[in-house]
């Protein structure tokens, strides 16, 4: 099969090797040298030589340190939370990026305050914890559906392997995002935490085609391959040689698409967010704020300018990121 | 080829019914109905309404009984809007939705295919980086900040189009939602013609037009673009769903009239028949367009059997 012969060469030989492969004479001695450096090693090389995923991978970082310890510090610093309404009923309106109630310079808001006189870094920030942590749990557990349900359908082959893709199929045909909407308005609303728990199996459970579409196409590639045939041979269990064998054999593309996946599915909360039928008040993320923040655009527009730029730095990293990890672990689909 | 469209039309019926069994049960099984309100109702008249809907009935009579009006063409009508059937709304709101969704996809084929048939010919040139870097933010920025910072230089700085207003079609207010919802395409486009365009132009027919002497721009228009542009053509088909979603944002944003904005509010209102008339409108309508993106291909690559 073609495309069995093009997966292999994908995830083992990496370009260098290709070349050194073409020369059999010369390989002997440079490959000693050579010989040593993982697959890993390699990817890693070649995405710490591609600019873009580099600059992606430290916003990325740095997004995700913000979300993480940014909230504390504000709060020490100026006593402000996510939710903290400020006493003074002076405060309580919308003050612009760094201006102090009398209009002077100030540190303490840099991205200003909101209608009811909250930091609007503060929500910023735990919106980014919570569009990260939807875009983060949602994929994962998309993977393990995708991964579950593809290694499945690639080994097992034959009948039934046409029928799970068959129903992979139709399942693409279907408008799900309006389904989502259906479930998210009909059966949310109960509790802020509760609609968050919607959300992750709302986004996850339909997320998960594209992945078992490639784990499939991975394991069929794998299956008829020595190792599998050793391992049935010494009588391994089908279910062991899926999970020991195949899987952490597709994991370079699997990760690949994982990495896409997380800016996408944090896109769709955003939307279904910005449409309030994601994350609910008190809590918030970059699609609630958004919507928050286009109420009163004409007289603050900082309240969507921030929240809607982070979001799109951070998404344009996460692209990045992904595209260039695609380029390390799979030289074969670069794109040249 | 008459038979593969006859095979694909077969297959469709089940899927509708699929998603409408779906969306059916969704409904069912959610908590509340669209008379459990801020107000309770008095029993009695909650009885009568439930009678006159046939909410009383077992839910296979109910289920029968939607089905065989579905299939009729007939959804009932809206609880919200009173007397107006869904029928009469979908088509109401239709021809907004439309318009406003096949024009910024329109715009994104033509600007998306130039940009990215340029850059893969151009390939490493600034022209290409650039455009690249350009689709990438297209692609990352949701259309949900696009199109208030549209509204806000355009509107409220230039005061070329108006902000949230709709004039019906043609109309200036067109502009703002059809550019804010055509840029998210246009990226992916872009991406997806360059890396088609480059495949293609490696390729030994494009050699072969190369060594008999033809000139660049006719290998290019006459015999690249017709394979490199399959990976846009293979995308036109998901992509529809996925303007369905961008439409009911933008819908929102600029306060348009059309089925996704109805949509939502049917959502929030719990206006059931409107709910599930619209899902399989929506439904009906990419798969009948994915399987007008599979005969195309048809045309487009000659490999291709049916």
């Amino acid at each position: 099969m073609d495309s069995e012969k093009r997966d292999d060469v994908a995830i083992h030989t990496p370009p260098e090797f290709a070349v050194a492969d073409a020369d059999v004479h010369r390989a002997v001695e440079p490959e000693a040298e050579v010989a040593g450096t993982s697959l890993w090693k390699n990817a890693w090389r070649r995405l710490l030589r591609n600019r873009l995923a580099v600059f992606g991978l430290m916003m990325v970082g740095v997004v995700v340190a913000a979300a993480v310890v940014g909230p504390p510090i504000i709060r020490v610093t100026t006593g402000y939370t996510y939710d903290y309404i400020p006493a003074d009923a002076n405060l309580i309106r919308s003050f612009p990026p760094l201006r102090a109630p009398d209009g002077s310079f100030s540190l303490a808001h840099p991205m200003g305050t909101d209608s009811s006189g909250r930091d609007i870094l503060a929500r910023v920030l735990l919106g980014g914890r919570i569009s990260l942590m939807v875009g983060i749990i949602s994929t994962l557990v998309s993977l393990v559906i995708g991964i579950t349900y593809g290694a499945t359908a690639g080994y097992i082959g034959g009948h039934v392997d046409d029928l799970m893709m068959r129903i992979v199929d139709v399942l693409y045909a279907i408008p799900y995002m309006m389904i989502v909407i259906v479930l998210l308005a009909l059966f949310g609303g109960q509790s802020a935490l509760g609609q968050l728990f919607l959300l992750f199996a709302a986004l996850g459970a339909v997320s998960w085609l594209t992945m078992a579409r490639i784990v499939r196409g991975q394991v069929i590639s794998l299956k008829n391959r020595e190792f599998v045939l050793a391992a049935r041979a010494t009588g391994v269990s089908t279910r062991k040689i899926i999970s020991r064998h195949l899987i952490p054999n597709t994991i370079g593309p699997v990760i690949v698409y994982a990495t896409l996946t997380v800016p996408s599915v944090m896109l769709q909360e955003a939307f279904l967010s910005f449409l309030g039928l994601g994350v609910q008040a008190p809590l918030a993320s970059w699609g609630s704020l958004a919507l928050e923040g286009i109420q009163n655009i004409a007289v603050f527009p900082w309240q969507l300018l921030f929240p809607g730029l982070t979001m799109a730095v951070t998404l344009v990293s996460l692209n990045f990121l992904g595209d260039g990890l695609r380029d390390a672990l799979d030289p074969q689909t670069r794109r040249t | 080829m008459f038979q593969f469209v006859i095979r694909r039309l077969l297959i469709t019926v089940p899927m509708v019914v699929v998603v409408m069994s779906l969306t059916w049960g969704l409904i069912r099984l959610a908590p509340g109905n669209f008379y459990t309100g801020e107000r309770a109702l008095p029993a009695a008249i909650e009885q009568n309404i439930r009678e006159k809907y046939g909410l009383d009935l077992p839910w296979y009579v109910q289920y029968g009984r939607m089905m065989r009006n579905a299939l009729r063409g007939d959804f009932g009508t809206s609880l919200q809007y009173e007397g107006r059937s869904v029928n009469e709304i979908l088509g109401r709101t239709m021809p907004v939705s439309a318009a406003v969704g096949l024009l910024a996809y329109l715009l994104a084929l033509v600007v998306g295919v130039t940009a990215g048939t340029i850059a893969a010919v151009k390939q490493n040139s600034k022209l290409d980086y650039g455009s690249m870097a350009v689709a990438m933010f297209g692609i990352s920025l949701p259309n949900f900040v696009l199109g208030p910072l549209l509204v806000l230089l355009f509107s409220l700085t230039l005061y070329w189009f108006p902000p949230a207003r709709w004039d019906g079609i043609p109309s200036r207010s067109m502009v703002l939602p059809i550019l804010t919802l055509s840029a998210v395409y246009m990226a992916y486009i872009a991406r997806l013609a360059r890396a088609g365009m480059l495949e293609v132009l490696r390729s030994d027919y494009i050699r072969t037009a190369r060594a008999k002497g033809l000139s660049e721009k006719s290998i290019v228009m006459r015999h690249a673009i017709r394979g490199g542009l399959l990976p846009v053509l293979s995308f036109s088909g998901p992509a529809l769903a996925i303007l369905v979603t961008g439409t009911v944002v933008v819908e929102r944003i600029f306060a348009i009239p059309g089925v996704g904005n109805y949509f939502i509010n049917a959502n929030l209102n719990r206006d059931e028949p409107l709910i599930l008339g619209i899902v399989v409108f929506i439904s009906i309508v990419i798969l009948f367009f994915n399987l007008m993106v599979d005969v195309a291909y048809g045309f487009l690559d000659p490999r291709v059997r049916y």
